[in-house]
């Protein structure tokens, strides 16, 4: 070692050495991530260290929100008041009615010896924030899977479907929304019960119906509905209505855009359903040996 | 007469590790405010602002570990591709950390200008590996955060560089 820089220039391995390492590492990762699963621990390790600072971060907008609620005026909150109780009454006579359908549909079932098609339970969830990145529509939620939320679980608020749950970690949970590109829901429409599947577009308030055929019988303001038949999303949630039909001649495909029901961009409660729907047996592929299925990447 | 192109030299409080330590949970808490709508384009992304500011200012103290470390941690709370923030922060380290010599030589504008073209690098890298992924072109409003964050270069320097100025002891005779 007698050529070695004296102890006075030793500053490890220069710059770009330590470039090509980080950068090298910071590649295996991303490789990692997107073809395999198993850096979801330490993904969650990460999630438990960053945690309190999301909480801590999403606390001036929780105590904004506090103050502004403490500054309503007593007509407007005599007037919600009014309408809460208009709305509640209305809502009991039609609960009633449910009631009383649910129990005929159930008496049908039995009859029709069919399964219970589902039970679906709501958990009360807070938006942390929505996430910075531009590329993606996806909320972080205060309940995580210490709190039984699970992936793969629909997002509802109170006028329709917002989203699936995709990550869960400790305390929170990650939901990517309807309008992700790259997020899909089965969909009937309640008019006429056409099914058709339903992606986001990447961009707030546009969902798009694609591969429908020219000739398909969709009008403007049709209601869209889960389907139910992914086994995903309960049947009949509401979640999009047409808002925009082109049919043009030269093209094979109508193009149908569509708004969702749910306020996807601002809100800042939701709820989680979960609820176990007990499906058929997934049939096994003879040919090759059955996997456990991958779940979605952001 | 001075160059006034040339930064002025000033003696500075040493810079302690849980100073730059909290400046960059400090960034990342700025990041993770509930922004939304418009305010998601004009948002700077305040850790790359800090890491490139300690790279060029305190190239010893902060370096690669501590950028990948932070893109990371943005990684995980953006719920994107793990690596992504962590790969384009290392290279914003490696950038800054060979210029920062030159980067400190100026002062005010070109300091400035300096500044946007190592975020907007920065900003590339992660819409490269973005569109390698398989996600859509955003727009060119994606690189308004970075004009924002280099407008804030300054006033961030400033905010820095008061609170290590050494104060005088009111004991001292």
């Amino acid at each position: 070692m007698e050529y070695s820089a004296p102890p006075f220039f030793k500053t490890g391995p220069t710059a770009l050495a330590r470039l090509l390492i980080f950068a090298a590492l910071s590649l295996a990762f991303l490789v990692t991530d997107s073809r395999f699963n198993f850096l979801e621990s330490l993904r969650s390790i990460a999630a438990v260290a960053v945690y309190p600072l999301q909480r801590i971060a999403a606390a001036p907008a929780g105590i904004a929100r506090r103050i502004g609620d403490f500054f309503t005026t007593h007509g407007s909150l005599r007037e919600d008041n009014a309408r809460l109780k208009r709305e509640n009454f209305k809502n009991a006579a039609l609960l009633l009615q449910l009631k009383g359908l649910q129990a005929e549909i159930r008496q049908l079932r039995e009859l029709l010896a069919a399964r219970e098609r589902l039970d679906i339970e709501l958990a009360a969830a807070e938006v942390l924030y929505a996430a910075r990145d531009p590329f993606s529509r996806k909320l972080v939620i205060d309940r995580g899977s210490q709190q039984g939320v699970r992936p793969g679980q629909p997002v509802v608020d109170d006028r329709g479907l917002v989203g699936q749950v995709t990550r869960a970690y400790p305390w929170l949970a990650e939901v990517t929304l309807v309008t992700d590109k790259g997020q899909f829901v089965p969909v009937q429409n309640v008019r006429n019960g056409l099914r058709a599947v339903l992606s986001g577009t990447g961009s707030d308030g546009t969902l798009e119906l694609r591969f429908i055929p020219l000739n398909a019988d969709f009008r403007n303001g049709d209601e869209l509905v889960t389907s139910g038949i992914d086994g995903v999303y309960p049947p009949g949630l509401p979640v999009a209505r047409v808002a925009e039909i082109e049919r043009s001649a030269d093209q094979i495909f109508a193009r149908i855009t569509c708004a969702p029901l749910a306020g996807v961009a601002n809100h800042t409660h939701l709820l989680v359903v979960s609820g176990s729907r007990e499906l058929p047996p997934r049939p096994v592929d003879e040919r090759k040996p059955a996997r456990g299925k991958k779940p979605r990447k952001g | 007469m001075a160059d006034t192109r040339i930064a002025p030299q000033e003696i500075l409080l040493p810079v302690r590790a849980g100073f730059i330590a909290l400046t960059l949970i400090a960034a990342l808490m700025l990041n993770l405010l509930p922004w939304s709508g418009a305010w998601l384009w004009i948002k700077p992304d305040f850790v790359a602002l800090v890491v490139l500011y300690w790279c060029i200012e305190q190239p010893r103290k902060v370096g690669f570990v501590s950028a990948w470390m932070m893109g990371l941690f943005m990684d995980v709370a953006d719920g994107t591709l793990l690596g992504q923030h962590a790969l384009a922060y290392s290279i914003l380290a490696y950038a800054s950390i060979v210029l920062h010599r030159r980067v400190r030589m100026f002062s005010g504008t070109p300091q400035v200008v300096h500044v946007l073209l190592l975020l907007l690098l920065n900003d590339l890298i992660v819409l490269a590996i973005r569109l390698v992924a398989g996600a859509d072109f955003p727009g060119l409003r994606y690189f308004i955060g970075s004009f924002v964050a280099a407008a804030l270069w300054l006033p961030l320097g400033a905010l820095l560089k008061l609170l290590l100025r050494p104060r005088p002891d009111p004991y001292q005779i």
